[in-house]
Formats: structure tokens, sequence, C-alpha cells
């Protein structure tokens, strides 16, 4: 089944048929739409959910763990600065091993203030405990918002997830999506299992106790461990789902590439619209796009990359006072498990949302033929 | 609502925090919590914000509680405790509660910081959108778990650690947040204001903060005796004469209407609720004269405008 619908109303959509029980959110640009459409369906019946309008996006993420807590499904919705505000109650999340779902819609964080997108707000993220999702259009946010609760509570996951797409390329940018039926949604997220809930009167537990240094490692430990489980559960649920996400990355016509691309998000689809015209043209070019980037597919993007002789990282933030960006140093990282050593380069683009078209990364594969580089160069940057 | 505490009853009540826990000899929250606790047979969850409470009662791997409880962090206590409410609400309308859940309260725990400043705007936040619980401020009118910083509910002159007496500086040179007009302009159907000495009138009050259906908040005054700098014993006096002087006068708001539970006969001057407190010692030499002067003028504007606002109501 087909429907017309944007990143943000796909990710409604698929809100809509997990019927989740608390939906607690707080309206920011660009992901305001979500609690918008989300509470339309609150206000007709169609959902049974309990929608908390809450004061701001600390609140959110807090009533969000108190519903969890509680043995419910919890959903929110943010986007910049309000993934900021909620930095604290995240990483709390996911030290209390709540299995909630975030809808992210990636956006620069002020100052100067710009209402549009780039990954500096879930980047930040990075390390708060959260499996972090990357969609590149508005039917992987559906998809991936579909696949979040069955990887998030998960036994041996118990991860609460972000599924990041980007600040109106995607958030905004209608497509034909396929759409599963309620019934199908229903029966692949199955019933909540209520294990621990602080509604359990008959077996009360404490959450949240206070832990002294002989305790704390150990729990830290305990959640590192739950994204070692979540590599092979994220890939069990999405080959469960769909062909296509029985990998944690995608990629495209990297068999044969002496020149790569790696990005993340919708940026994917400049790439591979270049990639396919300089193929044409007899260049041996592909692009990986990471789409889980953490647990981050280290693996995956070795078996992948593995005859490259240059690698063109993307990354959509700008490094500040580090040797380059976020997703340029985990690749690095990635390589230096190996003895293959092609030549990395980090790619700054789209920032605050500067324009990156086909024409773009057409510069990009340009410049690597052609070895005017640096290493961390700046991309469509006026001077 | 015509509940009157029978002691008997309410000690055989479940006991729902257990004895063994970290809180100092002579510390209110102990205490306070017992009371309240006693006066319900509903299945509580308890919503603990980071302070002394949380911290003396949860060290892992044991715990005080006997009843679901959850700390997440300082200041989203009351957003919590709305995550909860709305997850109950959910699970009516989904027909997944079963048995005594059913009627379940909720009721948070927070001191002063988490109450006044930092835990502010999810407290109203939470009273706003008409969170079903009991929200208790245990107000030792100060940070007393990082070693007494001031808050917003430090006394007029009381020496602090971020306020301390000095050769130009008496103390705390600012007035206290009224926090209870704060809540009540929340019209909220039920607040009120006790100490644990006034134990009667306290588990009344919170028998009715708990039996109310929506949100319903309590302020109550929890003796220090470590940073208050005053002996384990005389806690429960310094609450008395915290009545006595109208420092802190008993009342309730009760759907908008405002009653003064107690008044003196003969208020005590503001000096028999300082003297046991060494916090204040410098109020009672030459350079903390005149802030004496003025905390006692600020006690008693306050209780001139809380016998209006009872009459009015």
């Amino acid at each position: 089944m087909q429907k017309i619908l944007n990143g943000n109303e796909a990710i409604a959509f698929a809100m809509k048929q997990i019927n989740p029980d608390v939906v607690a959110a707080y309206p920011i640009t660009p992901s305001t739409t979500i609690p918008e459409k989300f509470s339309e369906f609150v206000a007709n019946g169609e959902v049974e959910t309990e929608f908390v309008p809450v004061e701001s996006e600390h609140s959110a993420m807090s009533a969000c763990i108190g519903a969890a807590a509680a043995g419910g499904r919890a959903m929110t919705a943010t986007a910049s600065q309000g993934l900021a505000l909620m930095h604290e109650v995240l990483v709390n999340a996911s030290g209390l091993r709540l299995p909630i779902v975030l809808a992210n819609a990636n956006r620069a964080l002020s100052a100067p203030l710009s209402i549009h997108g780039d990954h500096s707000d879930s980047l930040l993220e990075r390390d708060s405990g959260w499996i972090q999702f990357f969609a590149s259009s508005p039917q992987e946010a559906y998809d991936l918002t579909i696949q979040a609760f069955p990887i998030a509570e998960h036994e041996k996951v118990r991860l609460p997830v972000m599924v990041c797409f980007d600040g109106f390329e995607t958030s905004h940018l209608s497509t034909n999506i396929e759409i599963l039926s309620d019934t199908a949604v229903k029966k692949f997220i199955g019933k909540k299992k209520m294990d621990d809930s602080l509604f359990d009167f008959e077996n009360p537990k404490t959450f949240g106790g206070y832990t002294t240094p002989d305790y704390f490692f150990e729990v830290k430990r305990g959640q590192a461990e739950g994204f070692e489980s979540a590599k092979k559960v994220i890939l069990e649920v999405g080959k469960k789902f769909g062909k296509k996400y029985s990998q944690p990355i995608e990629q495209f016509e990297t068999a044969d590439a002496e020149i790569i691309l790696a990005v993340i998000g919708s940026a994917f689809g400049a790439a591979k619209e270049t990639a396919k015209n300089l193929r044409r043209l007899g260049k041996k070019i592909g692009v990986i796009k990471i789409r889980t980037f953490r647990p981050f597919p280290s693996e995956a993007i070795l078996q992948t990359v593995g005859k490259a002789k240059k690698i063109g990282i993307l990354d959509r933030m700008v490094p500040l006072g580090s040797d380059g960006g976020v997703l340029f140093n985990e690749i690095n990282s990635a390589l230096s498990s190996t003895n293959y050593k092609p030549q990395t380069t980090n790619w700054i683009y789209g920032i605050g949302q500067r324009q990156f078209n086909p024409i773009h990364a057409e510069e990009i594969f340009g410049q690597l033929f052609s070895g005017k580089f640096e290493k961390i160069n700046f991309v469509n940057l006026r001077g | 609502m015509n509940f009157m505490p029978n002691l008997k009853t309410a000690s055989l009540n479940p006991k729902l925090i257990a004895g063994g826990h970290r809180l100092c000899p002579g510390c209110g929250l102990g205490v306070i919590v017992k009371q309240i606790l006693s006066v319900t047979t509903d299945p509580v969850i308890v919503v603990n914000a980071t302070g002394c409470l949380e911290i003396c009662t949860s060290a892992f791997p044991q715990t005080s509680w006997r009843t679901p409880w959850i700390h997440s962090l300082f200041e989203n206590t009351a957003a919590v405790a709305s995550g909860i409410d709305a997850a109950r609400k959910a699970f009516e309308r989904k027909n997944k509660l079963a048995g005594k859940a059913k009627k379940m309260k909720i009721i948070a725990f927070a001191g002063d910081g988490g109450t006044y400043d930092i835990g502010l705007q999810a407290l109203s936040g939470a009273i706003e959108r008409g969170t079903d619980f009991t929200f208790v401020c245990l107000d030792n009118e100060g940070y007393m778990n990082t070693g007494y910083q001031r808050s917003s509910a430090s006394p007029l002159g009381a020496a602090t650690s971020t306020s301390p007496a000095g050769k130009i500086l008496a103390g705390k040179q600012t007035a206290r947040k009224d926090i209870l007009a704060i809540v009540a302009a929340h019209h909220l159907p039920y607040a009120a204001q006790a100490t644990p000495a006034n134990h009667l009138d306290l588990m009344r009050k919170a028998k009715k903060a708990i039996d109310t259906k929506g949100p319903s908040f309590l302020n109550v005054f929890s003796p220090c005796p470590t940073n208050w700098k005053s002996a384990s014993s005389v806690g429960m006096e310094i609450c008395k004469r915290a009545v006595e002087t109208n420092f802190w006068p008993l009342v309730e708001i009760e759907n908008g209407k405002w009653k003064i539970n107690y008044q003196p006969k003969n208020r005590l001057p503001i000096a028999e609720f300082l003297k046991e407190q060494k916090r204040f010692k410098h109020l009672f030499k030459k350079e903390g004269s005149e802030s004496q002067k003025r905390l006692q003028i600020e006690v008693d504007e306050r209780w001139q405008n809380l016998l209006q606002l009872a009459e009015i109501s």
C-alpha cells in the first residue's frame, strides 16, 4: 500500500500504527508537525495513546522515562536545541535501560541561530547510550521507526533508539511511501513484555538507585554489552522487515570502486546520483551510506570499502578543535584495525543547510581524482 | 474528605519505607516520609528527586523501599511523575491495569532545591497539565546533600556555604521565595503547608492530598541538624517554634480557598526560632541585628497577607 507523506508525516503515521502508550513532546522546528499530526490522531480517537504536551524537551524525555519505567511504550520527537536540552535525560534514559523511541529531525545548533539542517545535534549525542539510525529518505524514516521498538525492547539490548533524519530535506519532503497495514505493524512489533514495571506492586522494584564506585562501572559495562548484542538484533529485526535492512550500511557500486564517498543521511541521494552518472563515463567510484551509526558498523564498512584507494568521508558538522569530523574519525578508527590503508579525507558539507547537490558531489569526486584536496575540505563554502 | 488521622490505624498500615536507611540522626526526611506514607492503604509509586532522601535510601544493591520507587534526575521529578500518570491513563484505556494497580497513587518527593529552584519548571508544567499526583517538597531550606549551599528557600540572614556570614555580608541577603503562593497560582485542587512536629495536621493533609484527584502539593518543613548546626534532638522543637513564630504557618488551600489551620495566641519573636540554630548565630551579633529585624518584618508582613487571603477566601 502506498501513501504520499513527508518525513514527519511518515513518522507520525508509523507512530499511529505503533499505538504507543505515551507520546510526550514539545514543538520545535523542523519536527513540530510530528506531535501536531499525532495530536490529531489522539483528538480523533485513532490511537489509544496518552499525549503529554510537556513544557520542555527536558520534560518530554523525563515523561518518557516515567512511562517506560511503568512498562509502557513511550515515544517523542524533537530536533536541535530540543535534543540538546534533553541531553542529560537521554543519558539517564539509556542508563536506566529504558526502550524509548525518539525521532530527531537533524538541525543545526545555535549560535548563530539556524532552523536548518545539519547533523551537529544528533552527532553530539552519539555517546549518550542510544542506538542511532540515520534515515536518508521519508521511506527509511518510516521503516526504521517501525523497527525501533522490537530492537529497543529485545531482552539482550534494552536500549533506547533514536531515528535521525534530515530536517527539511527529509522531514518536509513528500514522497510516495510504501506503508504496512496496521495489522502487519501490530504483528511486527508484538506485545511489550512487562517484566520490569513500576506498576508491579507485588514485586516492587527500585529504579535508578544510587551506586558507589563498587557498582557503577559494572552497570556501564552492561550498557556496552547491550550495544554488542544490538549489532546482531538490529540485523535480525531488519532482515525480518525487509532485505534492504539486512545490513547496517547501504552501498552503491563499491565492489570495484577506487574512490568511495561515505555519507550519512539524505546526502546519499545526491552522492549516488553523481556516482551513477560518473560510472557511465567509466569512473570507478562508489558510495556507502552509514544507516546504523550506533552501534558503529565497523566490520560492514571494512568489508565494503576493501578495494578503494581513496575514501572521501562526508561530515555534516564542523569539527571544532578536532582533526576531523565525527564520521571521519569513526571510519579512520575502524581502518586502524586493519593493514588496509586507503587515503582518507574529510569533506564538510551542508552546514546549516548549505546546499549539497549532485554538482557538489561531483566536485568532491573531481578533486579526489585530481588530487587537489586537503585533509579537511569545506564544500560549497564562500571565500 | 473528613479524614482524621488515627495513629493506631496508621501504625498498622504497610510500612513502605524500611527503617534501615542512611539519613543523619535527627533528620526530618525519614519521619516526614513515614508519616505521609502511613495514611494510605492504596498502592503507592514513589518518584524521588536527587537529594539526601534518594541517596540515603537507594544505595545499590540495597533499598529501603518496599514500594515501586524511581529516581531519574534532580529537576525532572514532576515530569517523570507525569509520564507515569500518562502510562496509567493509557493502560486504563487499553484495559491493561489489573487488581490493586487500579487504585495506585503517585507521590513525588523533592527537596527545596528540586522544588523552588531547578525543579520549578517541571513542577509548574505537571500541575498545569493536571497530573494526578501528590508533590511533596521536603523543605530544609538549602542544598543539604552538597553541604548547605543557599537555595531560594533559604531564609534571609541564613549563613550557608554560598552565603556565608562575613565581615560585610551577614548571610543570605534576600528573602525566601513564597512557593506555596506560586503553586496556589496554578489553581490546583489542593495545596498545604505542614511540619512533622504537628504530625496529626501533616497526616490529615497528606491523606487529603493523596486522595485528591489531580495535582496536589505539600510543603513540609524538614529539620536538618547537620547543616542548621542544631542538636539532633531539637528538630521537632524547632519545627514547633517555626509555627509559633509564624515563620512557617500551617495553612491549606482547597479549591482556591485559603485556610489557616493554626493561629498562635501569642506570636513568639523570630529570635525564638533562630536561636537553636548556629546558622543564624551572627544574627544575634551587632553585624547581624539588622538582618534579624528585616526577617522579623518579613515574617510579620507575610502573616498579615495570609490573614487577608484567608479572610477573602
